[in-house]
């Protein structure tokens, strides 16, 4: 069957004529292209449309949903029969309602998130985009000795939504990626450097000759790396450290988090939580940006929300569930895949930038840790605690001395947030996610 | 029992001589090997919370996808509609990676079985009636909130899919399989006077509904509470390098992230990671032996057949601290001869095959656990972790201990709060003193993500002794 704004309409009318009191209906379908070369040779080539249909049903307060790729007239009627049994089984919940009629968005504005470059971009071309940002970064440096390749994919997707609540939406949008992965070696180090951009527009893209070279010089800057003695110092995150924590962040003040009491942000709404130099923003309406959309996850228009502003708590980000529990509006920051309720995502999530410099933040640091990256997941969001792997550049006499790797960076972000003296000038969105350089007053260094 | 051929046939109305007219249409531009693998799941999901069931979701997943191999490279395609129209476009698609214009016509398939069943499930997750699994819940809920009056929320979930594959290759194979998976998970929430901690548990594996006894789910909610109560009185982790001591079971994810991902064949075959052109080579203490085992009757990690039709097995990877192989998947066997390993894993026919783990454990050894502990001075006992994180490239692993205590003059004492170990891949193990005898597999929780896919995995070791290893605390 052909996906269609008539056929969810008509999938939403068979569940309420089988019992459902209110239903939603969610189709995507996608079609994806991607190139991977290593060394200069294709070594991947995948192309490939997929679609899907999902359907969330409520009986009386009482909540289920079910998603297929069979999108024949079987799947949908199997698709409809099991969402309405299932809803009539599950707990009736007060909370799981659509959102109000007079909150849905009635007008689907052009966010400019669809290019007709990307759809046409002829696949040899791409092949080349891949492959001049491996070239890029291999002809670097004679140390950059191998690669994990370059690639280069396109996707062209589009959502539909209809409610029973009366919302019916639809939009289209694109996003080309490209990425390159060289590895740096000195004597028998090896340290990998990864670097891509990802845009809605081609013609916002950064070039592969600059993806690719600033792929080597990340792997570069890795060689040598060594451990330091365990100390407490100020650390300075790179803009890509600063976006971790941002995502980090979010958990903490998504509403599923606040309504469970699952975050340390609980009841600190209106409370300084934050240095004043902090300033966080969602924003789900920038044109042409990766997180844009004209509507969330269920109808609501897509807004900007001042999170926290000079380190106050403005706001939390919710979904209609999430609002209802703790008594609030949403925020238009519902999100959902095919199957399962809506969660809370982000738009383009962002810190806004400050007035330094990178280069004036680190100059203001005698001894301290650069923190370029950082693995794996050691944030617990109920509490604070945070501890993770990190790298980067020592730090000595305002100067970046030596690089620096297994180590761990551990502190409380209730600390971190109020201990940021600094805030960088440079942002660039690459992703949903965008925050400069900061500067955190002291954490401990676990090394030696 | 379902038999995959015939469920394919029935279904979808594909036959044998269909599917190896697809295979010729897959190798119309001179492919040196072509695969198809067809897929139909049924993906369950219910959760409860604030003591109702919140919500009951099902997802069906279908389609198939089509590779193709011409040397070094890879054409990959995939339809979510299962007809010989949709197949075949997707086939001339993948086709186009190769560039001869040899035409093979159909490849002949032979119907092959898997010789064994490791996961025969006589009730299956998907087949229960809704009320059963939120009756499973309500036990889980009732039984966490009894544990402690602090324990103030409780989140319960179960999870279970039903898998029917069918893989078809241009060598000939034509084998399928069926694999139930289902997991339970428990989230505990104490709250003692605004002093909030967390603890999670949950299980499963490839098993059937009576494998979630009143026994077992009670030990995940009174596992989870637990937790969530020692917590309450954890203490700052240390800072620095130190013994440390790791519990039985799950902890045995360090091997998944310090050896394992590092020798996944493709990493290897592109010389990027940290093990490349060790083997042979000492990379551990002479104490351990690690090995990956898909052939473990009902765990997660466990299939009959890997996702590319080869059986799964036993592959030593660390023998006595040698390092004697890779996890090898089909492209990076046919391009360097390797045995085959059974490790070829996708998450979905969307995805291409990759080299991936599938039990990682090491093996048990002599050393009493409780002489373990008694031999350090000043340590860390880690017993239970979240997930951990790997650089392939330098071989730096990051794992997240949750449940955690000091080791003061060879006694556990005071829990201490979640910290991050880190540690060298090839260094690690090498630092392993000793190695109890209480191997344990973890319960069944485990899920691996790699390049964007995530796998059902299982891990497993005894206690160890690690001589030094930096633990992420603050003080």
């Amino acid at each position: 069957m052909t996906i269609s704004t008539d056929l969810l309409s008509d999938i939403i009318k068979q569940a309420i004529k089988r019992g459902a009191t209110d239903a939603e209906a969610i189709a995507s379908e996608t079609t994806e292209f991607s190139v991977e070369v290593r060394l200069g040779e294709i070594e991947k080539l995948q192309e490939a449309a997929s679609r899907g249909i999902g359907l969330r049903v409520l009986c009386e307060g009482r909540q289920a949903s079910c998603s297929t790729s069979d999108v024949s007239a079987e799947g949908v009627e199997e698709l409809i029969a099991n969402a309405v049994e299932m809803a009539k089984r599950t707990s009736v919940d007060e909370a799981a309602i659509l959102p109000a009629r007079e909150e849905l968005a009635t007008t689907i504005p052009d966010l400019g998130l669809f290019d007709p470059a990307i759809v046409e971009l002829a696949p040899e071309r791409k092949i080349e985009m891949a492959r001049a940002a491996e070239a890029a970064a291999r002809g670097f440096d004679p140390r950059i000795v191998n690669s994990e390749g370059g690639a280069c994919s396109t996707t062209v997707g589009r959502t539909i939504l209809v409610n029973s609540a009366g919302f019916v939406g639809e939009y289209s949008g694109t996003n080309c990626n490209l990425v390159t992965v060289p590895l740096a070696k000195e004597g028998e180090q090896m340290q990998v450097g990864y670097w891509g951009d990802t845009k809605r527009r081609l013609n916002a893209l950064d070039s592969p000759e600059t993806i690719g070279k600033e792929a080597a010089r990340r792997a570069l800057r890795k060689l040598g790396g060594r451990k330091v003695a365990t100390t407490e110092v100020p650390i300075v995150f790179e803009f890509g450290a600063t976006e971790d924590l941002l995502g980090d962040f979010f958990e903490a003040v998504e509403g599923g988090a606040i309504f469970r009491r699952s975050s340390f942000l609980v009841g600190q709404l209106g409370e300084q939580i934050a240095s004043p130099l902090l300033t966080i923003v969602d924003d789900g309406t920038l044109p042409g940006e990766i997180g844009s959309r004209p509507f969330d996850g269920e109808g609501l228009p897509t807004r900007r929300t001042v999170v926290v502003e000079n380190g106050v708590l403005k706001s939390y980000l919710l979904n209609a569930y999430t609002a209802r529990k703790l008594n609030l509006r949403s925020t238009g920051n519902a999100s959902r895949g095919l199957t399962g309720a809506p969660s809370v995502g982000i738009g383009n999530f962002f810190v806004a930038p400050g007035v330094h410099t990178p280069e004036e933040i680190i100059a203001s640091v005698s001894t301290g840790f650069y923190v370029t990256e950082m693995i794996g997941f050691g944030f617990n969001a109920v509490t604070g605690d945070y501890s993770r792997g990190a790298a980067g550049w020592w730090i000595e006499n305002g100067r970046l001395s030596f690089p620096v790797e297994e180590v761990t960076i551990a502190g409380n972000f209730k600390d971190m947030l109020k201990g940021i003296e600094m805030v960088g000038n440079d942002f660039r969105f690459r992703g949903k996610i965008a925050a400069p350089t900061i500067k955190v007053n002291r954490m401990v260094v676990s090394g030696e | 029992m379902i038999e995959p051929i015939k469920f394919f046939t029935d279904k979808f109305n594909i036959t044998v001589s269909q599917i190896e007219s697809l295979l010729g249409a897959a190798l119309s531009k001179g492919g040196d090997y072509a695969d198809l693998y067809f897929e139909y799941n049924v993906l369950n999901n219910l959760s409860m919370e604030e003591q109702i069931i919140k919500s009951a979701n099902r997802a069906v997943r279908q389609g198939v996808g089509v590779r193709v191999i011409s040397g070094e490279r890879t054409g990959f395609a995939y339809c979510d509609e299962i007809s010989v129209e949709a197949i075949r476009k997707a086939a001339v698609t993948a086709a186009c990676i190769a560039d001869s214009a040899v035409s093979v016509g159909a490849v002949n398939v032979t119907a092959g079985k898997a010789t064994r069943d490791l996961y025969p499930v006589k009730q299956l997750l998907g087949d229960q009636p809704l009320e059963a699994k939120i009756e499973l819940l309500k036990q889980i809920d009732r039984t966490a909130r009894a544990y402690d009056q602090r324990i103030r929320e409780v989140q319960a979930g179960l999870s279970d899919e039903f898998k029917v594959v069918l893989i078809a290759t241009s060598e000939g194979l034509l084998i399928g399989d069926v694999q139930p998976l289902a997991r339970t998970r428990v989230m505990c929430i104490a709250d003692d006077d605004g002093n909030l901690q967390s603890g999670v548990s949950g299980g499963g594996g490839r098993i059937g509904f009576d494998y979630f006894n009143d026994a077992i789910i009670e030990h995940y909610a009174n596992e989870a509470a637990r937790q969530a109560i020692v917590q309450l009185e954890a203490t700052d982790a240390p800072a620095g390098t130190m013994e440390v001591v790791l519990g039985a079971g799950w902890p045995g994810i360090l091997l998944h992230e310090a050896v394992g991902h590092g020798l996944e064949a493709d990493f290897n075959r592109k010389g990027t990671s940290a093990f490349s052109g060790l083997i042979g080579q000492k990379v551990a203490s002479e104490l351990c032996t690690v090995v990956d085992e898909g052939s473990i009757p009902n765990r997660r990690g466990s299939l009959n057949v890997d996702d590319e039709g080869n059986p799964t097995g036993q592959t030593v990877l660390i023998e006595n601290g040698i390092l004697r192989g890779y996890l090898q998947d089909k492209l990076s066997s046919r391009l360097t001869g390797a045995r085959l390993t059974g490790n070829g894993r996708r998450e979905s026919y969307r995805h291409l095959p990759m080299p991936r783990m599938t039990n990682t454990f090491m093996l048990g050894g002599n050393d009493v656990p409780a002489d373990i502990i008694a031999s350090v001075k000043r340590g860390l006992y880690a017993v239970q972790f979240g997930g951990g994180q790997v650089d392939i490239t330098n071989g730096k692993f990051v794992f997240s201990a949750s449940e955690a205590y000091l080791i003061e003059d060879g006694k556990v004492t005071s829990p201490v709060k979640g910290a991050t170990l880190i540690g060298n891949g090839p260094v690690a193990l090498t630092k392993v003193t000793a190695v109890g005898n209480d191997l344990a597999l973890d319960e069944g929780v485990g899920t691996c993500g790699k390049d964007g896919q995530s796998v059902p995995v299982g891990v497993g070791m005894p206690t160890i002794k690690i001589s030094e290893m930096t633990v992420g605390g603050t003080k």
